[in-house]
């Protein structure tokens, strides 16, 4: 039983990959939110930094993408507020994202569409491990969960249609 | 993260400590999982050539098990470090082993690019307090 006693605080298979209380599916949803948050920030600093050679295609994408992922944020922030949890504001994950951009930025014009690429799929793959869960979880959630679906389910489409316009962009150049 | 990661992140931890392989019972009482259910993980990981299992000696990661068993602690690292200092969860230990089975690697490689992780993680990852030794906590552990 030593190994018990030495790792007992490392027992780590206890989620089973599903969710199983409302704090859980909040905490859940407020790193949805984070995600959205990190690609509309870095979307907009990819953005300032293309200012010498404005790219009408890549800007566009990079537009939609700000607006697309502010729009995911306030559908997730409003499944939060059902369920009794806090958003993350907007503005501290700015500040984060700026304080380690110098440290993660792409550094050319394909690394910028490669960085949007990663967001897209990242917010895919996060939904889709977040439905299964919550498919697999027969817990009772304080909001309904035909709606939580289709939203989640809904979002996670329009995440895998960003993927493929990034990838056409990335095919044509 | 999926169950075979956690496994091998476990499996890692414990050969790092007591320096020799681990035992399938030491791997079992750390998951909380059964012997039976333990012997069955590792024998997929076996077949993946992801560990070796020798009788009565116990499980030892392969070059590839311990590549796969790094990546899974660093992720392990970064959600611990991101509820803790992002979100400033008081019990992210607790959240963190809830969360983990539920994200992924990629998922945690974005959320990297907003923490500040040092260099040498999860070299500095610390079994006794189950956490990265480097974490600043915005409150102290009780």
């Amino acid at each position: 039983m030593y190994a018990n006693r030495r790792f007992g605080r490392v027992v780590t298979v206890s989620a089973s990959q599903r969710v199983a209380t409302d704090d859980q599916l909040a905490r859940l949803l407020q790193i949805g939110i984070v995600l959205e948050e990190v690609v509309e920030a870095r979307a907009h600093h990819h953005y300032r930094s293309l200012d010498t050679e404005l790219d009408a295609e890549v800007e566009t994408l990079l537009e939609d993408a700000a607006a697309e992922s502010a729009d995911h944020r306030e559908r997730l922030e409003a499944l939060i507020e059902n369920l009794g949890g806090d958003s993350v504001p907007f503005d501290e994950i700015e500040t984060l994202v700026d304080a380690r951009y110098g440290r993660t930025k792409p550094e050319d014009f394909d690394g910028v569409l490669y960085d949007q690429l990663c967001n897209e799929e990242t917010a895919y793959k996060f939904y889709d491990d977040l439905i299964e869960a919550i498919e697999r979880s027969e817990a009772t959630f304080s909001l309904d969960r035909e709606s939580l679906v289709s939203t989640l389910e809904t979002i996670r489409a329009e995440e895998a249609e960003g993927v493929r316009e990034v990838t056409e962009v990335m095919e044509r150049r | 993260m999926n169950t075979a990661d956690q496994y091998l992140k476990t499996i890692y931890v414990i050969q790092q400590d007591t320096d020799g392989p681990a035992s399938t019972g030491a791997i079992a009482d750390a998951l909380d999982v059964s012997p039976a259910s333990a012997n069955e993980m590792i024998g997929k990981l076996e077949s993946r050539g992801l560990a070796e299992h020798e009788k009565y000696k116990g499980v030892q990661l392969t070059d590839d098990g311990i590549v796969r068993a790094r990546e899974a602690l660093q992720t392990y690292c970064i959600i611990e470090r991101f509820l803790a200092n992002v979100l400033a969860v008081e019990e992210f230990r607790e959240e963190a082993r809830d969360l983990e089975a539920v994200i992924d690697g990629t998922v945690a490689e974005r959320l990297d690019t907003i923490i500040d992780r040092q260099p040498e993680c999860p070299d500095c990852f610390d079994p006794e307090t189950d956490a990265c030794a480097c974490l600043e906590l915005a409150s102290p552990p009780e």
